[in-house]
């Protein structure tokens, strides 16, 4: 029999994994209208819609485990900027489209192994998470990842972007793979398992990828960190302005 | 990128097992591997589909609109050749 974690502690890693989809999601989303083509305009906001909908039943289950009565649109959009657990690559500027696959093909490509893990989870609600979302990650890996592969080895100019975006993004790696108190009990439960390991994983999608696309792995000189203990860039800020605007001006709306 | 580096193609989509594949639309994509993914993401968001076909536009041959009446007209006035004085077994579906 495994170890059981307390209340705050599968809390606590419930929103960081919802607040990670939340926030990227929502980047996605910002492209809707602007995408450089038409299919790239219903490819992102799709996959900003499986995120959604991930955060959504990932929110679902943290307000009922958490027991204070909170539903999914309190907790996604009438905390502070502060109490905001997810990665800082999540909050990241969509810059150019080259950054915005990069990123997702970086987030991609952390969850699909960390939500393979979860599949065969102590918790079967998370499991239950695990199976449907573990379809649509796979397909974000592959849309993204297609797209670096035909940027990084195209033109001179989306040769360039694609550099640019491995440069900008470095820093905000390293954090995807942090263990703490919380992933460390987590682990001993045998809900999920301990991001530390998934490097390997996340190496082996990215790897070839960058192969194909003639692209050179950068070492960040520092990482980027505190995601997790609500310390965020300038960006989040404005998302969450975005993000929270409807709820914060009329309470309680219902779509 | 201009857009006559990204090619048109034409996507077939098949709903259901037992049933052909069907013109449904277009998309523009550098490649055939970009072009199912986005076939996937425009036309099948709906469950439209178990299968698709791209067939870039370049390949496709089609009649000339201008010889309508030479191909086609011929035909209007055969009424023998239509099989609808035969009653279809129901065990033979869709036809």
């Amino acid at each position: 029999m495994a170890a059981t974690v307390s209340r705050e502690v599968l809390t606590a890693f419930l929103l960081r994994l919802a607040d990670d989809h939340l926030v990227i999601g929502h980047r996605l989303s910002e492209w809707c209208g602007h995408a450089p083509m038409l299919e790239e305009d219903l490819a992102m906001p799709n996959m900003a819609l499986d995120l959604i909908g991930q955060a959504r039943a990932l929110y679902q289950y943290a307000g009922e485990v958490e027991g204070k009565g909170r539903d999914e649109d309190q907790i996604a959009y009438l905390r502070r900027e502060r109490d905001y657990v997810n990665c800082l690559l999540a909050e990241r500027e969509n810059g150019d489209f080259a950054h915005t696959m990069l990123r997702q093909l970086y987030f991609a490509a952390f969850m699909q192994p960390l939500w393979q893990g979860m599949l065969s989870s102590s918790d079967a609600h998370l499991a239950g998470i695990a199976a449907k979302a573990e379809k649509e990650v796979a397909y974000h890996v592959r849309h993204a990842g297609e797209w670096v592969v035909r940027l990084g080895d195209g033109t001179p100019e989306s040769t360039r972007r694609m550099r640019a975006a491995v440069d900008a993004l470095a820093p905000y790696v390293d954090e995807l793979f942090e263990s703490d108190d919380v992933t460390a009990a987590i682990v001993k439960a045998g809900i999920a398992p301990d991001p530390a390991t998934l490097r390997p994983s996340f190496e082996a999608i990215v790897g070839p990828i960058f192969a194909e696309a003639g692209l050179e792995w950068v070492e960040a000189s520092y990482g980027q960190t505190g995601g997790r203990q609500g310390r965020h860039g300038e960006a989040l800020g404005y998302l969450l302005a975005d993000l929270q605007h409807m709820q914060r001006t009329y309470p309680g709306m219902v779509w | 990128m201009t857009r006559n580096q990204i090619p048109l193609w034409e996507v077939f989509i098949r709903p259901r097992n037992g049933l052909a594949h069907k013109h449904c639309g277009s998309v523009h994509a550098a490649d055939e591997v970009m072009a199912l993914q986005a076939a996937r993401d425009v036309y099948t968001r709906r469950g439209e589909g178990t299968s698709i076909w791209v067939v870039p536009s370049a390949a496709i041959t089609a009649s000339d609109p201008e010889n309508k009446a030479e191909n086609f007209e011929p035909a209007l006035s055969k009424v023998y050749r239509h099989p609808t004085f035969y009653e279809i077994p129901e065990e033979v579906g869709h036809m």
